[in-house]
């Protein structure tokens, strides 16, 4: 099953081939810059053109309120806990998965992708039914006085769910390209595991894992459907920033949705510059 | 890289039975700790859904599941996911082989933009494609009088759908072309093939089995999509409101048993689509063998 995570990463690196530059090549080129241009670049650059309409006052007014910076906040505290459990969860995956051989991998790798082909929404409603007054553990959760649901856990539990496979899918392939000599070699040599598993395989996979951190923070920050079913959107409280734009844009404010908005598209081009950095190190590296 | 290759490529495979037991150390902790993770974050979770699922009544649930709302939403779902997926087919090998075969300036900078709408958190993606397409937009202001309505209309879900798929289009077909034999084009070329010809019956066969599993993963990603289509779509029952909205709807209004209807219906819609697309795959794996 091909992911979004190896979609996503497999990039070329080759210079195209030369071909006759003739009038078809052009019309081709032109089509694709033309299409590129209306679905790519103009949705980026009218975040900006909107977000700063009506002046630099307005902008800094709209990301000042305190509701915002709690959004931000909640926004930077959720990927705090998420992309780090998700980053040991993916190392953790990726050597037994790419190192050892058991029944039931491929269930497991399955397992890994289901995120990928669930709909958000219907994450969320997951946890929904698990946490929720009326969900499986609702009432023990009651009588112990544990708030889950439309608080920060749950919101941590939709966000893991939904990208917890970027960085494993990142990393089986790189591991198991990569085979076990090496590690067998260090072994042989007298290293303990944990020594091999340092100073062997994580140098050896470093910029697949950090690649798969950056594509799990971008979803992990930017998550909304499954996020916005278990937080009950409460302001200042639970509002993650992209639900604090779908609030502001449902007050039919002009300018703060996409003042909020900038923060997350920033969020994009780090994430594509990142991106492009790291093809720029393994193309150099190898 | 499919499941498959990864179960039987790997090297450790290819030496079993001859090599002795495996020296890594590791293996049980990490297991157990992916394992563990996977049942509290994934199967707990669908277990519950399950499970009051099981609970509820039958005749009920297929009520919900399938009345007159429920039935709109699935159509709009199905066909707006339809058409973006073919629209990104179409427009996502154009871009795909002109990003390997035709070089121009400014080829990198789209090559990296490709990914924008993968990067890019589907709730703005909605909010700027619904203020661009809007009345007073910088494409609904020429648009709109012409009678294209791109915001707050069933084409506001296909503009959405395209843009989020659009990646997984360009990057499945993009290795495809590179991995393209020019030896076979140019063959063709001496003896004597024009053009189409060549594109025809060489190219386009060749391709075809990645362009299908770009047009569906496409497809899968677009069928889940609700934060971009929350903005763009207006959300109105019977007309603008798609499955996963739905859903939302439905639990807003404390309707369980109607919101788990839909999620199944979702659930098994997202399953059927996973296994087509496994056999695509393996189809397209046994294609590309000399």
């Amino acid at each position: 099953m091909k992911t979004s995570a190896n979609v996503i990463s497999t990039l070329p690196g080759k210079p195209a081939p030369r071909t006759a530059r003739g009038s078809f090549h052009w019309l081709l080129v032109g089509v694709a810059v033309l299409f590129s241009a209306v679905f790519l670049v103009l949705p980026l650059l009218n975040v900006f053109a909107q977000a700063l309409a009506a002046g630099l006052g307005p902008y800094w007014h709209a990301l000042a309120d305190p509701d915002t910076i709690s959004a931000i906040r909640l926004t930077l505290i959720i990927a705090a806990i998420s992309v780090p459990l998700n980053a040991i969860f993916g190392l953790a995956a990726s050597w037994a998965i790419a190192k050892f051989e058991f029944r039931g991998k491929a269930f497991l790798l399955s397992l890994i992708d289901l995120p990928f082909s669930i709909s958000p929404v219907v994450a969320g409603l997951l946890f929904v039914l698990l946490f929720g007054a009326n969900g499986l553990l609702g009432h023990w959760l009651e009588v112990h006085q544990v708030k889950i649901l439309f608080a920060l856990p749950g919101m941590v539990f939709a966000t893991i769910f939904v990208t917890f496979p970027y960085v494993a899918r990142e990393l089986i392939p790189i591991m198991r390209a990569q085979g076990r000599e090496q590690e067998e070699a260090a072994l042989t040599l007298g290293a303990n595991g944990w020594r091999t598993f340092w100073h062997v395989t994580l140098p050896s996979v470093k910029w697949g894992l950090f690649y798969g951190i950056v594509l799990c923070n971008a979803r992990a920050m930017g998550e909304f459907g499954a996020v916005a079913v278990v937080s009950g959107h409460i302001a200042g409280q639970t509002d993650t920033l992209p639900l604090r734009v779908e609030k502001l844009y449902n007050e039919f404010d002009p300018v703060a949705p996409f003042a909020v908005a900038t923060l997350l598209a920033l969020l994009a081009v780090a994430t594509m510059l990142l991106k492009a950095l790291l093809e720029w190190k393994t193309r150099h590296e190898s | 890289m499919t499941k498959e290759e990864y179960l039987t490529k790997s090297p450790a495979a290819a030496v079993k039975g001859s090599s002795p037991a495996n020296p890594l150390p590791g293996f049980s902790i990490t297991l157990g700790f992916t394992i563990l993770y996977l049942t509290v974050i994934v199967m707990v979770p669908i277990g519950a859904l399950a499970l009051k699922a099981l609970g509820l009544s039958w005749k009920e649930l297929w009520e919900l599941a399938t009345n007159d709302r429920a039935m709109a939403a699935y159509r709009l779902s199905l066909g707006a996911s339809l058409a973006a997926a073919l629209i990104n087919a179409v427009f996502g090998s154009l871009l795909a082989w002109v990003l390997v075969r035709n070089p121009f300036p400014g080829r990198r900078l789209l090559d990296g933009l490709v990914d924008f709408p993968f990067a890019l958190p589907t709730a703005v993606a909605g909010l700027t494609l619904a203020s661009l397409f809007s009345e007073h937009g910088w494409l609904g202001q020429f648009l709109v009088p012409l009678g294209i309505k791109g915001a707050f209309s069933r084409l506001g879900v296909v503009i959405a759908l395209t843009f989020v798929g659009l990646p997984f289009s360009v990057r499945t077909i993009q290795p495809e072309i590179e991995t393209l034999d020019p030896a076979v084009q140019e063959a063709a070329k001496c003896l004597g093939a024009s053009r189409w010809r060549r594109f025809f019956m060489i190219t386009a066969p060749t391709l075809l089995p990645t362009v299908l599993t770009g047009f569906g993963l496409s497809f899968a990603r677009a069928l889940g999509e609700y934060g971009s289509i929350v903005f763009i779509s207006g959300n109105l029952p019977f007309q603008t409101e798609i499955a996963p909205t739905l859903v939302v709807m439905r639990l807003d209004q404390f309707d369980y048993t109607g919101a788990i209807s839909v999620a199944v219906v979702l659930m098994i819609f997202s399953f059927a689509l996973l296994l087509t697309l496994n056999t695509l795959q393996g189809w397209a794996a046994k294609f590309q063998e000399p």
